[in-house]
């Protein structure tokens, strides 16, 4: 039976559904009600672990480095400048192939502060060696938490799982809630074979020098695309024990003869379902959910964009003076295909810029621009603008 | 040949002790920090896991594919080794197992940049015995200014010149800052006293509880004297009272090694080279000289270090040297 949850206090159940042993935790909004709901958990004896409160977000990804390196399975959730904060350590964690789940409430970064959504805190960090997976709505967080500790400890690698801050985080609406024998039995008690132990002294951490470390990163990349495997196994796996498939790599809605498609990650994409339902006069459109963004699916995305004649991107953060983030990576992995659609980029709801129905009818006509639109922010106010720019 | 029975006694001493460090690390001869962080080991034992701080102790010991350690050891970056070791005691906590965290940093790693992580772990009450090594500069970077180089001294940071004498700022007072977190043992020690040192790791290591032990460790190379004199240096400080040799529980002072023949500053600076313009026939050396002079006598009189009689026989130092090879056994 559905329950009435806030995302927050969702993805905090389904977290403790998978029994974490260490959780560290700095407050950052909108990640506070994920470590407030673990933190009540805690106080009331329904979960049993060693929740750390640290004073940083450096401490935070720190100690649940140290956690998971000890062997435990550990846990730690941020966002914003919390996320860059950390970001020291978090290609370390990756770069030590010690396993971890961090989730990451997206927000958008300083200055000017900002606390509302966009993602530009975690593609901040795309190259930091991380598995990243990002959720279109609070159930499909549930579910890919659970599957980002199996994940983890079957890859070693560390695994960011992305949820729209406000947006999902913030939002209550009814959800199912795994039974903990439906999560034991997916998910295998935690082992890390590394793990720091008197009994078996290892030295994780060396300094390494030229003669080795282009080797390392050659085995970090190839561990990060061979799990590419373990996310579609996770995905099946619990798709057939809670009877929900999202999808792996990615998924696509819409009609089957579609010639345009729209790419997007996260909450925007139920956004832009509910608004290609209530336009059926317009051109049929696939709507491409990307869920992993690292490792980036290559292939998958080829063979569902392969028969597209226009596909539009949308950017929920910006790389300025280049512009798009996603769609530069789309394009690339486009490009070894015979017959590439022509891929457009424009970045909407930057700093938590409503994202309404309203979007869809615009990304179609960018869709059947003459010119490929290389970048540009889509939903600008011109009033706001200093004349110069405002043409 | 007939077997020649040993006598019991020679046994035990011939017995290798645990040490946590091999041999064939790529420290520099004389280096006060290695030389520490063996000691420190040696009296910890083997059932621990070290947290290791970015600097010398780590880029020495941890050469890949080699490594000195025979102790589980991580080395993750330069200023959160106190938050990896709070993770690794919440992880052993969650697991019930008893080892004991070591937190190995330098004086950067604790003073400066690393500082808000060890407050933290000390706060939050981990269990967790936190050993900076204190060479007063960063030696690894080469000889740059810490929060913990004395004043006066010459770093390529603070170097002397026609305007400068070295560094214009006083040391940190780290240990006090440690104590005012209501922390149950922290304390002072050095290279030149092992047997100080190692009762004061057991020490730290009964308390159930974070401790702090900042090991005063002479680096031969950023300080400018042979490698021969570390502990002769070392010696010189405590001395001199610039190095109180001292243990503060619960912030309150229950012991210190008291100094029996005072030696003047002089003698501690002239030995090393970082002091050496110090020593220039000038009125503002001549005052620099006064004002470091005027700091170990507060603190001789701030910690009550003076003691009548002569110099008590550190008996603990020639254990030391018997452990170092064959020719005691």
């Amino acid at each position: 039976m559905p329950l009435a949850l806030e995302g927050s206090q969702a993805i905090a159940r389904a977290v403790a559904l998978c029994r974490p042993q260490v959780v560290s935790a700095y407050p950052i909004t909108p990640q506070t009600h994920i470590v407030e709901n673990i933190a009540k958990l805690v106080a009331d004896g329904a979960l049993d672990c060693e929740y750390v409160s640290v004073e940083s977000e450096h401490s935070a990804a720190s100690t649940a480095l140290g956690a998971a390196a000890a062997g435990a399975r550990a846990y730690t959730a941020t966002a914003s400048q919390g996320m860059l904060y950390m970001s020291e350590v978090l290609f370390d964690i990756s770069g030590l192939r010690v396993p971890l789940v961090l989730t990451c409430a997206n927000r958008a970064l300083s200055g000017p502060l900002s606390i509302w959504n966009d993602q530009s805190d975690s593609m901040a960090v795309r190259d930091a060696g991380w598995i990243q997976l990002y959720c279109t709505s609070n159930q499909e967080a549930i579910d890919t938490h659970i599957q980002a500790f199996r994940i983890a400890q079957e890859t070693t690698l560390p695994v960011m799982v992305c949820v729209d801050g406000f947006t999902l985080t913030h939002t209550m609406e009814p959800l199912e809630l795994p039974a903990q024998e439906t999560v034991d039995a997916f998910l295998p008690a935690h082992r890390f074979a590394r793990m720091l132990d008197p009994q078996a002294p290892l030295t994780i951490g060396t300094m390494v020098g030229p003669e080795a470390y282009s080797e390392v990163r050659h085995d970090h990349h190839h561990a990060l695309l061979a799990a590419a495997d373990n996310i579609l196994r996770a995905n099946a796996d619990w798709a057939a024990a809670s009877g929900r498939d999202w999808g792996g790599l990615l998924r696509a809605s819409g009609p089957a003869d579609a010639r345009i498609g729209i790419l997007g990650l996260g909450s925007l994409i139920g956004t832009l379902e509910d608004a290609a339902e209530q336009h059926p006069e317009l051109p049929p459109t696939r709507i491409i959910a990307l869920r992993a963004f690292r490792p980036f699916p290559f292939e998958a995305l080829q063979a569902i964009c392969a028969d597209l004649d226009e596909l539009v991107v949308v950017e929920r953060a910006i790389s300025p003076g280049a512009g798009a983030i996603v769609a530069a990576e789309v394009r690339a992995a486009l490009s070894e295909l015979p017959r590439a659609p022509r891929v457009h980029a424009v970045a909407a709801g930057l700093g938590g810029r409503d994202i309404g129905i309203g979007l869809y009818p615009n990304l179609l006509e960018v869709a059947q621009n003459e010119k490929i639109e290389r970048f540009r922010i889509i939903d600008l106010d011109p009033q706001r603008l200093p004349e110069e720019l405002s043409a | 040949m007939t077997a020649v029975p040993i006598p019991l006694s020679d046994l035990r001493r011939r017995q290798p002790r645990f040490t946590g460090i091999s041999p064939g690390h790529r420290a520099c001869q004389g280096c006060g920090e290695l030389l520490a962080a063996r000691l420190v080991t040696e009296a910890a034992g083997p059932d621990v896991v070290v947290a290791n701080a970015t600097g010398c102790l780590e880029v020495t010991t941890t050469n890949w594919p080699d490594s000195a350690w025979r102790v589980p050891w991580i080395h993750s970056l330069f200023e959160n080794t106190a938050a990896v070791a709070s993770g690794i005691e919440a992880a052993l906590k969650a697991q019930s197992r008893s080892s004991k965290v070591l937190a190995f940093a330098g004086d950067g790693g604790t003073f400066d940049i690393g500082f808000q992580a060890l407050s933290g772990m000390i706060e939050r009450g981990h269990n967790v015995l936190y050993v900076c090594y204190d060479n007063e500069a960063y030696m690894n970077t080469g000889v740059q200014r810490s929060g913990s180089t004395p004043v006066g001294a010459a770093t390529t940071t603070s170097p002397a010149g026609k305007e400068r004498l070295g560094k214009r700022h006083l040391k940190k007072d780290i240990l006090s800052i440690i104590a005012a977190h209501y922390m149950p043992y922290a304390a002072t020690a050095t290279v030149a006293y092992p047997a100080d040192l190692r009762h004061k790791v057991r020490r730290a290591i009964e308390v159930e509880g974070p401790t702090f032990l900042l090991v005063h460790s002479p680096c031969p190379q950023g300080w400018g004297h042979d490698g021969s004199r570390t502990v002769e240096v070392a010696r010189l400080g405590v001395q001199s009272g610039l190095v109180p040799l001292i243990e503060l529980e619960r912030g309150a002072v229950t012991g210190v090694m008291p100094i029996r023949e005072p030696r003047p500053v002089a003698d501690y600076l002239k030995a090393q080279a970082r002091f050496r313009h110090l020593f220039a026939d000038s009125a503002e050396a001549a005052r620099e000289l006064q004002h470091l002079q005027a700091l170990a006598e507060h603190n001789i009189e701030r910690y009550g270090l003076s003691a009548p009689g002569p110099e008590a026989h550190d008996s603990e130092g020639a254990d030391t040297v018997r452990r170092g090879g064959n020719q005691w056994a």
